[in-house]
């Protein structure tokens, strides 16, 4: 069963085509890579996707029922969460409370700060590798936890499919590595994941299929290894 | 966010003050001097800490408690002798709540300055409105309002400051309190978790607006005249807020000690300095800008860690009322 369904979505700004015509779909259960070069329009999908953008036409299906243009938060209370790609935590508040308000607000929607929710909140602090730090305000993390954090935060709305925006970048080689390790087992947990990556060892190795997108438009789609020999592919990313 | 049971030194404290300020009119003449200063005292801590109650956490600089302010005199100007006294108040509340929420609807995806100026213009806006209506549909400037006694103008303010307390409280510690806090770090964060931004933003505004419009309807009472240039004088405006940048707005303390002192110094600069007031007033505001950038919470929060000897340089808001 296809969780996500992109149908010929557009979005131009001004003469530039961010997106033109892009289709594509996720299974349920599965990692899917977003990969392209800079400018490529991979945030633009995940806008348009979110319901931070409004695409000019095309549709977006989650679970088979149209979402375009329903309100960001709309669409995290149906079970889509995203991360940002520079890092979106809210840094004078403290670790727990960036996850409680995603749980707060979620699906889960969870009306009152009781025992459970902060018993929740916890629990995947606990999952992402903060545990010992949920007091701490956010801003003080260094960037591999904030970034963790993000993702906590986005996995406490209880989401079916979750966007992650260069969850690895400007991470070290350890970090990278479990922030590796941390994408399958969020898979393990029953959520779907579609991942942009400019790390290819990362996305080489965890994604089940790869999209490529260039100048706003796919260019190419299948699983790592049909990625690596595609020709279109290596010319773009090592030139002629 | 700690909650330490009902021994709570400032739970208290918030009792000791309320009994004070019941019992008060029972120690002093019940229209004496006392009074009225000390009802204009919680006038400007009940508007500072409204004014908190939105601006605080989100960030967003209103410069509207002038009209909201005004909306609750003229309420209670036209209605006043025609309904219970209680329910002319209220009415004046939900007036403003009704005008902030309208225009916060359409007006708080404005920010920063650009927000900043439109609300300053709303005071305008509806001063100017309410006057063209005077001049040419009602065809009088102003009203006479039947005045109350000060003391009843003064239990009236006193019931309205627990009211915006118990409900700065119980927001800041519910999800409401802590969605406005993430609305003020990053609107699209806040909405991508899950926060309808902009219906929190107006409902929060309106509740805001809610105690300004109470307290202009209470305030109102101790005229016997009213008319636009008083009702919305923008210093209704600029008092509250820079009472809340004075006194600090992430603790209810701090909004209320700001009211306090900064009111109080009014109060002692016009009677012993009339002339130099201003002049003095300014260069203290100046002074605790340069010297107190997050207020008197700023210095009073430092001591109180240093007190508890946590970490230097690690500040943890788990305390954060």
């Amino acid at each position: 069963m296809n969780i996500l369904e992109v149908e010929g979505i557009n979005k131009h700004f001004g003469g530039l085509a961010a997106a033109s015509a892009v289709d594509f779909h996720v299974g349920a259960g599965e990692i899917v890579g977003l990969i392209g070069p800079n400018g490529a329009g991979k945030t633009t999908v995940f806008n348009l996707v979110s319901g931070a953008l409004l695409p000019d036409s095309g549709v977006v299906r989650f679970k088979g029922i149209g979402i375009t243009g329903l309100k960001p938060h709309k669409i995290v209370r149906i079970g889509i969460a995203r991360t940002f790609q520079s890092v979106k935590i809210f840094s004078k508040m403290s670790v727990s409370e960036n996850v409680l308000l995603g749980h707060l607000f979620g699906r889960a929607k969870g009306s009152v700060i009781s025992d459970p929710a902060k018993g929740e909140t916890e629990e995947i602090l606990d999952f992402v590798g903060l545990a010992g730090l949920k007091e701490a305000r956010a801003m003080d993390l260094i960037l591999a936890n904030q970034k963790r954090l993000e993702v906590a935060r986005a996995l406490a709305t209880h989401p079916d499919l979750l966007l992650l925006d260069e969850v690895m970048a400007g991470l070290t080689p350890t970090e990278v590595a479990k922030a590796m390790e941390l994408v399958k087992r969020i898979r393990d947990r029953g959520v779907t994941i579609v991942m942009i990556e400019h790390v290819m060892k990362a996305i080489m190795s965890i994604c089940d299929r790869i999209i490529v997108l260039h100048h706003g438009m796919k260019i190419a789609e299948g699983t790592p290894e049909e990625i690596v020999s595609n020709k279109t592919v290596i010319e773009i990313y090592l030139g002629e | 966010m700690k909650s330490t049971g009902k021994r709570h030194p400032s739970y208290i404290m918030l009792m000791a003050l309320l009994v004070l300020l019941i019992g008060l009119p029972v120690y002093v003449p019940s229209s004496s001097y006392t009074i009225i200063l000390v009802t204009n005292v919680l006038m400007y801590v009940v508007m500072a800490l409204s004014w908190a109650i939105f601006s605080g956490p989100t960030g967003y600089i209103s410069l509207a408690p002038a009209a909201f302010f005004g909306v609750g005199v003229y309420a209670s100007a036209i209605l006043s002798g025609s309904l219970p006294l209680p329910l002319v108040i209220l009415i004046g509340g939900l007036a403003s709540f009704v005008l902030a929420y309208l225009v916060g609807s359409v007006t708080l995806r404005l920010r920063g300055m650009y927000f900043t100026m439109f609300t300053f213009g709303l005071v305008e806006l509806v001063r100017n409105l309410v006057h063209w209506w005077e001049v040419n549909i009602t065809g009088t400037v102003g009203r006479l309002i039947a005045s109350e006694e000060p003391v009843t103008v003064f239990y009236g303010m006193v019931a309205i400051f627990f009211a915006v307390l118990l409900a700065s409280y119980f927001i800041g510690r519910s999800r409401y309190g802590l969605a406005l806090r993430s609305i003020g770090e990053s609107e699209e964060a806040a909405a991508h978790t899950g926060v309808n931004v902009n219906r929190i933003k107006a409902v929060t505004f309106g509740v805001s607006a809610f105690f300004m419009g109470l307290t202009g309807a209470t305030m109102c009472m101790r005229w016997s005249y009213i008319d636009p240039t008083t009702a919305f004088n923008i210093q209704y405006s600029f008092m509250p807020v820079l009472m809340a940048i004075f006194g600090g707005t992430g603790h209810l303390y701090a909004p209320v000690l700001g009211a306090t002192i900064f009111s109080l110094l009014e109060e002692l600069l016009t009677t012993k300095f009339p002339y130099y007031y201003m002049l003095i007033f300014g260069l203290t505001m100046i002074i605790v800008i340069v010297f107190m950038p997050s207020g008197l919470e700023g210095v009073i929060e430092k001591w109180r860690k240093r007190g508890k000897g946590g970490p230097e340089g690690v500040t943890y808001d788990a305390e954060k009322t």
